[in-house]
């Protein structure tokens, strides 16, 4: 049944994307350790740390991509299930520090020793097996989805109104964060990793395994979203997005297909959070801020909404992009050219780069007359 | 029995001045202001206290003079003769003022240790509290109610006895109660009266002066403190409530004038402006320049800036609104998330674009004289500007109101927020409604950076901290009538304030952010919602 899936529920965007995802996987491990430095195909650690990062982005914009693009909510606060994703895997990495700290407890973590905390707060408990953190990983950001949802969407609450209150929720999150007494090292989150599952973190090694991870994790993202909207269910979602009250007058708990979707969302979130911080080796509060979440909205419409290989697409481009921007003597310029990247796409390029591309490509090769219909345009 | 309670402490108020010979006998004797200044002129730490005491207790018309010229070390004496020696120099005859022709021979200043300057000190508030000056003299019974220096206490009865001024009569009772109260020797009588008095004047001070009760008193004294300092706390904490509702109102006005421009464009085209918060941002660095070229300019019109920078902001702000309505979202209308995308792009835009020009500094903004400064009501602290900027917000309310219930426009773009396709098939030219609401909104968030500029810094980032609350506000509110944004406003300014002493402001911004998520799940359109079947459309 999965193989049948694979073949008919896959066009041939979907397959160059897995195609190139699994390259990426085996090849840059690859010339990254068994290349000499001096190779031209050699990949640095630096560089492959960086592209891991791209792709974690790139693993949140399908998460988001998958609520926005097919489902029609715009969630402003995606940033806050991906924060907590890292948040989850970062107590896990603490955890494995042990007694190497700066304090050498065996048991607290720095910054709880620095606070002169005495014993472990209890959501801290089971942190240091990693089973536990992984479903922690999927399960926080989860359930504070479900809980989330579970309220906004039984209320009806929609379009811009659930836009303002899931930047609440990342925006409150992002308070109870800095507090120190959360646990949580208040403003300077958690850092100093050593190790996870007993292999350093800094080491060349792990961080190619990690990159491995990353692209493995992002392939089956990408998949279980594919597998969703291509699914009957996602027919449905579909609906919703297009004209909600028709969909619910046609019998359908609208409700409960939006809580799905969602939730499934919001743990893939989770696990890009809880990717990205093993490789850039901090998570701290300000991934929480409202501008990060805001920012992953447009990604996914500068790569092309509901399409999912846009979004992944639009998050390496715009986060390249920003790399190139902020390394050079154009640093203070980024936030002009983000800004205008957002007024351009959504007044010129409604569709991303990938509708754009698609319908200039249908154009050509069709001639006008018999240009085929153009898919309906998603109503908000 | 209030006779005897009378009687008695008249006789516990004669014992009290009969112990103090010094103070009571030589009251008035020009023996004992002879003495005073032979003791001077002995140079002798005791006697130079003494002498204190007695010019103190006399009144003499000269101790004024003399005693801050023994501070300064002006006061000089030697050879039967006490000499001051004035700021510039010249020199008076101590006893009587007159100026001296040639200086005695033999002079030395008078000189002081720790226990002097301490006397000094004291006897300078003593003298404060015989000062003609009714203003001064409260200012000494204040300082001697902190003090609670007890060789003043003589003094203090002297004083009382002869006030005439109510308030500086209750000032002085005060004095005299705090110096009481500390005094395990005065008659119980006394300070029990002393206890009633401090009751009396319940703040913070007298708390903490009636919490300073030795623990020796006897049992009658500390039930008596004991229900003062339950009264005292008690109406302090309604004063503290009453302080807490003041910020919260202050908040909220701040909240309505950043929210109320965003609620308007909001209601009319449903769009969500996340530029909103950098209209406030022009705003307030509009005030800026105009007072910087006023102060580079025309120093003498300071006093004006705000009211010059208040129409140029709305200007400014208004124009750089119909702008962007005219140059994106326009082109949006019916896709409300693109506008949100592209609006929050323009923020980035004219963020970066007011550090580029102005650094990413904040920038000084000073205060005109009119809003600077505090005065006081009961215990509340009020100051100025955070009065003048809820005024402020008041008429800036009643304007829009005004203009949205009287004006043709506002009646047009009630129109449009009610029911866009049937305006437009009335003849409303909706485009033109919308160019002109979105500068009306964006022009309201210009005039809010005036205010703003009064109270926080004034940063690029001077938008973004107030963005998140303004949208807080107005969908709390609802975006059906302005009414609802002022609830919203005050609701949450004062909940805000009222949580913060109780769970901390972080705490208590996280708990409010809660309670709106909530909130919206029970009226998904807010409090004051719009009605109808074009809301769903």
């Amino acid at each position: 049944m999965i193989t049948r899936f694979l073949i008919q529920g896959m066009d041939k965007r979907g397959l160059v994307f897995l195609a190139v995802l699994v390259a990426l996987a085996v090849l840059v491990p690859l010339a990254n350790l068994l290349l000499p430095p001096g190779s031209i195909l050699h990949v640095p650690t630096s560089a492959m740390s960086l592209w891991g990062k791209y792709l974690c982005y790139a693993l949140l914009a399908i998460s988001l991509d998958l609520v926005w693009g097919y489902c029609g909510i715009l969630s402003l606060g995606h940033g806050a299930f991906f924060a907590l994703g890292g948040y989850a895997m970062g107590m896990y990495l603490m955890r494995q520090i042990g007694s190497r700290g700066t304090y050498g407890n065996p048991i607290l973590p720095d910054f709880m020793v620095f606070l002169n905390w005495s014993e472990l707060p209890w959501y801290w408990y089971g942190f240091s097996s990693f089973p536990f953190a992984v479903l922690m990983v999927l399960a926080v950001p989860g359930l504070l989805a479900f809980v989330f949802g579970w309220f906004a969407f039984r209320s009806r609450v929609t379009g811009v109104y659930l836009s303002i209150i899931t930047q609440a929720l990342t925006y409150a999150l992002l308070l109870a964060f800095f507090r120190n007494d959360m646990g949580f090292g208040g403003n300077n989150g958690l850092t100093d990793f050593k190790e996870i599952v007993g292999f350093n973190v800094q080491a060349q090694s792990t961080r190619a395994a990690l990159f491995s991870m990353t692209c493995v994790m992002l392939i089956a993202g990408f998949l279980i979203a594919r597998g969703i909207v291509s699914s009957k269910l996602g027919k449905v979602v579909i609906a919703i997005r297009d004209a909600e009250s028709r969909t619910r007058f046609l019998g359908y708990r609208v409700d409960r297909f939006k809580l799905f979707v969602f939730t499934v969302s919001a743990c893939m979130a989770g696990v890009a959070g809880a990717l990205y911080v093993p490789q850039v080796g901090i998570i701290n509060p300000s991934e929480f801020a409202p501008a990060n979440s805001i920012e992953t909205v447009i990604w996914v419409a500068v790569g092309g909404r509901g399409t999912l290989v846009g979004a992944a697409l639009g998050a390496v481009v715009v986060n390249y992009a920003k790399t190139v921007f902020t390394s050079g003597f154009m640093a203070p310029y980024w936030l002009f050219a983000l800004g205008a990247l957002f007024v351009f796409v959504t007044i010129f390029m409604p569709k991303g780069i990938l509708g754009t591309a698609q319908d200039w490509w249908a154009r050509r090769k069709a001639p006008p007359e018999a240009s085929p219909a153009a898919e309906p345009a998603p109503a908000e | 029995m209030r006779f005897v309670s009378c009687l008695l402490r008249m006789i516990a108020l004669a014992t009290l001045l009969a112990l103090q010979p010094g103070a009571a006998s030589a009251q008035g004797s020009p023996q004992a202001a002879e003495e005073a200044f032979t003791r001077l002129g002995a140079d002798s730490f005791s006697d130079t206290n003494r002498a204190i005491e007695i010019l103190i207790a006399n009144a003499h018309p000269q101790a004024a003079v003399i005693i801050e010229a023994l501070a300064d070390g002006r006061l000089l004496a030697g050879g039967g003769a006490v000499v001051v020696k004035t700021k510039d120099g010249k020199l008076l005859d101590a006893k009587t003022g007159a100026a001296l022709a040639s200086e005695p021979p033999g002079l030395s200043a008078v000189r002081l240790n720790n226990g002097v300057r301490r006397t000094i000190q004291a006897a300078l508030g003593g003298l404060g509290l015989l000062n003609p000056d009714a203003g001064k003299r409260i200012a000494a019974a204040e300082a001697v109610f902190k003090s609670r220096d007890a060789s003043l206490l003589p003094v203090l009865e002297g004083a009382i006895a002869k006030e005439s001024d109510a308030r500086a009569k209750a000032a002085l009772r005060q004095a005299q109660a705090a110096i009481l109260i500390a005094k395990p020797d005065a008659p119980p009588f006394d300070r029990i009266a002393a206890v009633d008095v401090l009751r009396e004047r319940g703040d913070q001070d007298a708390l903490a002066t009636l919490r300073s009760l030795p623990g020796d008193s006897s049992a009658g004294l500390r039930e008596a403190q004991g229900r003062a300092v339950s009264a005292i706390e008690s109406k302090l904490a309604l004063w503290r409530a009453g302080q807490n509702l003041w910020y919260g109102l202050s908040l909220g006005s701040v909240l309505l004038l950043a929210a109320i421009g965003l609620a308007i464009t909001f209601g009319v085209m449903g769009v969500i402006n996340m530029a909103h918060g950098e209209m406030v941002m022009l705003g307030a660095y509009t005030t800026f320049i105009v007072q910087e070229l006023i102060r580079t300019r025309f120093p003498g019109l300071f006093d004006y800036s705000l009211l010059i920078a208040v129409p140029l902001a709305f200007l400014v702000a208004g124009l750089v609104g119909i702008a962007i309505e005219r140059g994106v979202i326009r082109f949006l209308y019916g896709r409300p998330l693109e506008t949100l995308l592209a609006t929050w792009g323009i923020s980035l835009i004219l963020q970066q674009a007011v550090r580029t020009a102005f650094g990413p500094t904040n920038r000084e903004v000073g205060a005109p004289n009119f809003m600077s400064g505090a005065f006081e009501i009961g215990q509340l602290a009020i100051t100025w500007n955070r009065l003048w900027i809820i005024v402020f917000a008041g008429l800036v309310f009643a304007a829009l109101l005004a203009i949205l219930k009287l004006t043709p426009i506002g009646l047009q773009m009630r129109a449009v927020t009610q029911n866009r396709r049937m305006a437009s098939a009335m003849g409303i030219r909706t485009g033109r409604v919308d160019a002109l609401t979105f500068g009306l909104g964006s022009g309201v968030a210009g005039l809010a950076g005036v205010a703003l500029s009064q109270i926080d810094n004034v940063s690029p980032n001077l938008g973004q901290s107030y963005i998140i609350d303004s949208f807080m506000v107005v969908v709390f509110g609802g975006v059906g009538n302005l009414w609802g944004t002022l609830v919203g406003a005050m609701t949450l300014g004062i909940a805000n304030k009222l949580l913060e002493p109780y769970a901390g402001a972080v705490l208590g911004k996280i708990a409010l952010l809660v309670f709106i998520i909530l909130f919206i799940q029970k009226r998904p359109r807010g409090l004051f919602a719009q009605k109808g079947r074009a809301v769903e459309a």
